[in-house]
């Protein structure tokens, strides 16, 4: 038995029975569309509700995800433009702070690129360069003396701007460097270059995944998107960035980018860059940007955004743990209570079916017995004249002698004498039946009526040779109950074990003092098949049949067991497979009047 | 000791009659109350067999009628309508009345008429 059959409630099963006893209502589509309406109006708000909530809570992680990722890029940049701003401004300092003729002087030129190491470290070298482009002085560990500049891009943007920020290259030492280069004007309108490599050392370490977290990866690129940086995903150092490069802005900003997977398989990672993860290659990214003021850089941060989104997604595992449990709990409530109220109402509703079915057997039997009346009265008459014409016979008979000793005639006046006596006990019967529709609390012999009730049903048991075996304890009183509804009890009853039995099977009935000797317990045994356990707790209820199509109501016994209680008894039934019933009946000595 | 006997089954009435009449019990018939009480009007009768059924005037009107004119008058009720337990109880009696199920046993009726003509007596 499926968990559903044992849980079905009992409106649920397909019986809809039609005319009088049609159910007011189909109960399985009641249940369905109440249960239906109940869920919609409750789940409705809370679904939106949750929705709402879902997106709203959603967009604030969102942005807050975003924010967190621009300060980073915001904070990040003062520092790298701060940290170019110092060496900048010490080459400032020295170019004003020093003639021409002293940063010539090699000694003093050393000396200062010690002092620039002391205070802010990563000079590779220190450079004057003329005019004309030619390096005059330089300190340092190459041999860059007399190296000529003039025709390099860089001297002649210097000369516009005055100052010289150089994109990373690698220097002959191969590391990568930048070149800071500041330019003095002289009064005479001539001028000369204070230039410098400056290792990017610190500028990598600032980008490192100590600050970025696990999966961001910043890095700088410039303008023409070549790394300025290592990039832990999009490329070595040197390399161009699988990214386009961002429009120009003064403030931080952001753009997300989707599906970069296509664009990271060309990318160079000998210098040690990771592959990207797959999820974040084929998710969306997001990409916080700002341009490094006064340099060719532009400072990158990019971080998957299921990353970003950890917080978010834990947060939606909890409001979806709660949502799940909320619904189920409701659910299973609501569905609880549904299934209640339908309850009741099909209990009303089965009442009120069996009410109209005992409304209708006991018309049916005061029908019956109106008839039988009728039909007994009208033989009664014909009877009666036939009854008198014979005894007339038998008594002239008995006068004159010649007829007295002829014992033919004699017989045969007796036999229709006796016939009408058998008949006048048939329309006596059926006159004592006529009685019983109506309540009627008297004295029963219990041997009688059931001998009565066996008598009703002919000569069944005759012919298919069912023993029947009757069984009174002696000293059992009479009982003062309604012999009607005793009658149509123990006729239910033994119509049924008739049902059950095969030819020459055995019916038992015995009547003895119930143990607290206040009542009187009927039992009434057979041989039969028995009642399956699993209907055996149905039997009494309205409408349970297991004759299907063969004339079976599904209501004998359902009437028996009202009638029981009417009569202020008790009914209970054991069974066997295949090897009998026996239904026990209690009934109290004395029936109390008003239960009839 | 007079009988008047009153059925409308005129078959059963005079059979009826014959039958006391040979058992020594003087029996007049008649076929309705009407008939009853103008028979009753011009004889005295010790007791009246009336069937409790009759068209236009049933047995007990026509008891209260004759009661009228024979106060001491004694009576026992046929019917057709008696169920099984009132013939085992042999009949319901009700005051001095008897009441007998048809078809009646002779020899019952007859034990009756005694029965209640020696408590007329009485």
């Amino acid at each position: 038995m499926s968990l559903f059959e044992k849980l079905k409630p009992v409106f649920w099963k397909d019986d809809h029975a039609s005319g009088l006893y049609k159910q007011l209502f189909n109960y399985r589509r009641l249940w369905k569309k109440t249960a239906l309406i109940s869920v919609v109006i409750v789940f409705l708000p809370l679904v939106l509700l949750t929705a709402y909530e879902y997106k709203v809570t959603k967009a604030t992680f969102e942005s807050e995800a975003l924010a967190r990722s621009t300060r980073f890029v915001a904070k990040t940049r003062r520092t790298e433009s701060f940290l170019l701003s110092k060496k900048r401004f010490a080459l400032e300092f020295i170019i004003h702070d020093n003639t021409y003729e002293q940063l010539l002087q090699p000694e003093r030129l050393t000396a200062l690129l010690e002092n620039l190491n002391r205070g802010l470290g990563l000079f590779a070298d220190l450079g004057v360069i003329d005019a004309t482009g030619v390096q005059r002085a330089y300190s340092g560990p190459f041999h860059l003396e007399n190296a000529d500049y003039s025709g390099q891009p860089w001297f002649k943007e210097i000369q516009n701007r005055g100052i010289f920020i150089s994109d990373v290259f690698m220097g002959l030492r191969n590391l990568p460097h930048i070149v800071i280069a500041v330019k003095k004007t002289l009064p005479d309108e001539s001028f000369y270059v204070l230039r410098t490599s400056v290792s990017i050392e610190r500028f990598t370490e600032i980008l490192s995944n100590e600050q970025t977290g696990e999966v961001g990866d910043a890095f700088l690129i410039n303008h023409q998107g070549v790394l300025q940086t290592p990039s832990r995903y999009f490329g070595d150092i040197l390399t161009l960035a699988p990214l386009n490069v961002p429009e120009f802005s003064d403030h931080t900003e952001g753009y997300q980018l989707t599906d970069i997977g296509s664009r990271m398989a060309s990318i160079s990672r000998e210098g040690g860059a990771k592959p990207l993860p797959a999820e974040a290659a084929n998710g969306t990214l997001v990409v916080s940007y700002a341009y490094v003021e006064n340099s060719p850089f532009i400072l990158m941060l990019v971080s998957p955004k299921d990353e970003l989104m950890l917080q978010w997604r834990q947060t939606r595992m909890k409001i979806l743990v709660f949502l799940s449990c909320a619904v189920g709990m409701i659910l299973v409530v609501l569905l609880g209570v549904v299934t209640y109220l339908v309850n009741a109402i099909y209990a009303a509703d089965q009442k009120r079916v069996m009410m109209l079915h005992e409304i209708e057997y006991s018309e049916k039997m005061a029908s019956i017995g109106r008839l039988a009346a009728g039909i007994a009265h009208e033989i009664n008459n014909p009877l009666a004249i036939i009854n008198e014409k014979a005894g007339l016979i038998q008594d002239l008979f008995f006068i004159k002698e010649q007829y007295k000793q002829d014992t033919k005639l004699l017989g045969l006046i007796a036999s229709i004498v006796s016939s009408v006596e058998r008949c006048s006990v048939i329309t006596r019967r059926l006159l004592s039946f006529a009685r019983q529709s109506d309540a009627n609390v008297t004295r029963i012999n219990l041997r009688k009526i059931i001998t009565e009730v066996l008598s009703f049903l002919g000569k069944e048991p005759e012919y298919r040779s069912i023993t029947i075996n009757i069984d009174i304890e002696d000293g059992l009183d009479d009982i003062v109950s309604d012999k009607g509804k005793l009658q149509q009890v123990l006729l239910n009853i033994i119509k049924n074990a008739f049902a059950a039995v095969e030819d020459g099977g055995h019916l038992a009935i015995a009547a003895r003092k119930a143990k607290d000797g206040q009542g009187v317990e009927l039992r009434i045994r057979d041989d039969g098949c028995g009642i399956p356990p699993e209907d055996l707790a149905k039997i009494f209820e309205p409408f349970f049949t297991t004759k299907g199509g063969r004339g079976g109501t599904g209501l004998g016994l359902s009437i028996t067991y009202s009638l029981i209680s009417e009569m202020g008894g008790t009914v209970r039934v054991t069974s066997e497979k295949d090897k009998g019933t026996c239904f026990i009946i209690t009934l109290p000595l004395t029936m109390t009047a008003n239960k009839g | 000791m007079k009988v008047l006997l009153v059925d409308d089954e005129e078959e059963l009435v005079v059979t009826l009659a014959e039958r006391l009449s040979i058992r020594d019990i003087d029996a007049d018939w008649a076929l309705s109350g009407e008939d009853a009480l103008r028979m009753a009007a011009d004889k005295r009768y010790d007791l009246a067999v009336l069937d409790m059924k009759m068209p236009k005037m049933n047995g007990l009107q026509l008891k209260v009628e004759l009661q009228k004119q024979w106060p001491a008058m004694r009576f026992i009720f046929l019917t057709g309508h008696g169920s099984e337990e009132d013939f085992e109880a042999g009949a319901s009696e009700a005051g001095d009345e008897y009441y007998l199920i048809k078809p009646v046993n002779i020899q019952e009726l007859v034990a009756k008429i005694h029965a209640s003509f020696d408590a007329g007596e009485a």
